[in-house]
């Protein structure tokens, strides 16, 4: 059992701004499986991807770590990281950016580890360059760089591909695979049912800030449980 | 029109010639505003990031007011630090009002508020866009204060720039707490408005050329500053 996994959530609410953005959802996130998020816009995906990450304390019910620690304590952060669908990058080199991330003892195994992290996304070459002067796609994956020098546990995706090119989203996906293989525990929302297809174990559907099924990814597909998941694929192949 | 072209051929014979009383005049000057702007600058700078990743009752207050004060007009600056520095005012033993000292006072007070008020515009925007980020790596605190600051700078001495740019124009505050005494606390502003007066055109312009000359430098250097720096860093 890791620090943070299983991870627990019981019958989880959300409002924001006057509105009921996620409802009694319970879910519970094991390891070494990558999980995708699926749901129409304003289902409440990236609000649920949040509330695990975090980001965001549920109005109810209750969000645990393992050992029924907080998620919200401020140490639970060293254990997960979380990938933006538009990279956020500071005005300093790509390295730099990476080591940003980090909470290493010292300067020297900061730069060891952010220029590993760089050499695993295929950025190592680019290490010196301003960060905010690359592509998107290379900002993504100093990114997705910035995330696995934490050694995170739980990788959070906010559809890391949908503002970048396809052979960059080819990339990101070599790396999502990559990092799931290496032990790493992924939950990811996307847009992309190809995607979801190519790279997720099981699929957690939303419809309206609830949780209509969550399942393997070869049943969703094929025989979805829920009728909201099965408009949502029929939908997607009209 | 005569008048303005011999006021104009003095005014470069004394730029040309570096004339002693115009260049204690704009040393004063220059010493006067960058001294109010450094402490400006440690001040606004501070409460601007501050103002700009806290969150707390009373903020929306306290950035309305710190907007109401950029507007504020000098000669009640002027007035308010001469009745503290004054020999019955609290601060009075000091022997501060009439020196050059009194001056940087008035002007840090005059600018510091749009040093913080702009400032807090520039860190909130980037707080909004870095936010999320912070947030997921657990960057809190005086880390994420500290960081918006560095990765604004550019845009921060823009803002510092703009201080200076408004010291060195001021007149009302330092005229009243200065008391432009010749050799002591006469300043460009204030030596305009007395030479004028006086009818001593050329030194007059002179100082009038010089004061656009180092606020159109300023902007210049801005300017240049932003954009070498966006094209290098993004």
């Amino acid at each position: 059992m890791g620090k943070l996994l299983p991870l627990e959530l019981k019958d989880v609410s959300l409002d924001l701004g006057g509105k009921s953005v996620l409802r009694n959802i319970s879910l519970r996130l094991g390891s070494a499986r990558t999980l995708a998020i699926l749901g129409a816009n304003g289902a409440g995906k990236t609000a649920l991807l949040r509330v695990m990450h975090g980001m965001l304390p549920p109005t109810s019910g209750a969000v645990r770590a393992a050992n029924g620690l907080d998620l919200q304590l401020p140490e639970m952060r060293k254990h997960d990281a979380m990938l933006f669908q538009r990279p956020v990058m500071l005005r300093r080199s790509a390295l730099d950016n990476v080591i940003f991330g980090l909470d290493a003892d010292s300067t020297q195994s900061s730069v060891a580890i952010g220029e590993r992290a760089l050499r695993r996304v295929g950025m190592l070459g680019l290490a010196d360059r301003p960060a905010r002067t690359l592509s998107g796609g290379e900002q993504q994956r100093v990114a997705f760089a910035r995330a696995l020098a934490r050694s995170p546990e739980v990788l959070y995706l906010d559809e890391p591909t949908a503002s970048i090119d396809p052979q960059s989203t080819r990339q990101i996906e070599a790396l999502i695979a990559d990092a799931a293989e290496s032990g790493v525990t992924v939950v990811m929302v996307t847009h992309n049912l190809a995607q979801a297809k190519r790279l997720a174990d099981d699929i957690a559907f939303m419809h309206e800030g609830r949780l209509t099924e969550r399942t393997p990814a070869d049943e969703f597909f094929s025989r979805p449980q829920s009728a909201e998941g099965r408009e949502y694929l029929l939908g997607e192949s009209i | 029109m005569s008048d303005f072209s011999a006021a104009l051929s003095g005014a470069f014979h004394l730029i040309s010639s570096a004339d002693p009383k115009l260049v204690q005049i704009v040393g004063l000057s220059l010493s006067v505003s960058l001294s109010a702007v450094a402490i400006a600058s440690l001040l606004g700078l501070a409460l601007g990031a501050w103002l700009a990743v806290s969150r707390f009752a009373g903020r929306g207050v306290i950035i309305a007011v710190l907007n109401a004060l950029m507007g504020l007009p000098p000669v009640v600056i002027g007035l308010v630090v001469y009745l503290l520095l004054s020999r019955a005012g609290p601060l009075g033993q000091y022997g501060l009002l009439f020196t050059p000292t009194a001056m940087v006072i008035a002007q840090a007070i005059l600018i510091t508020p749009i040093i913080a008020a702009l400032a807090r515009q520039v860190i909130e925007d980037a707080w909004n866009n870095y936010r999320e980020q912070f947030q997921s790596l657990g960057v809190h605190g005086w880390r994420a204060s500290a960081t918006l600051v560095w990765d604004t700078r550019f845009s921060l001495v823009t803002v510092t720039l703009a201080g200076l740019g408004r010291a060195c124009a001021e007149v009302g505050a330092v005229m009243i707490v200065g008391g432009n005494i010749d050799g002591v606390t006469r300043v460009m502003t204030t030596a305009i408005a007395l030479e004028t007066t006086k009818g001593d055109l050329p030194l007059a312009l002179s100082l009038g050329v010089v004061l656009v000359l180092v606020v159109l430098t300023l902007n210049l250097i801005a300017q240049w500053l932003k954009s070498f720096a966006e094209a290098r860093y993004g």
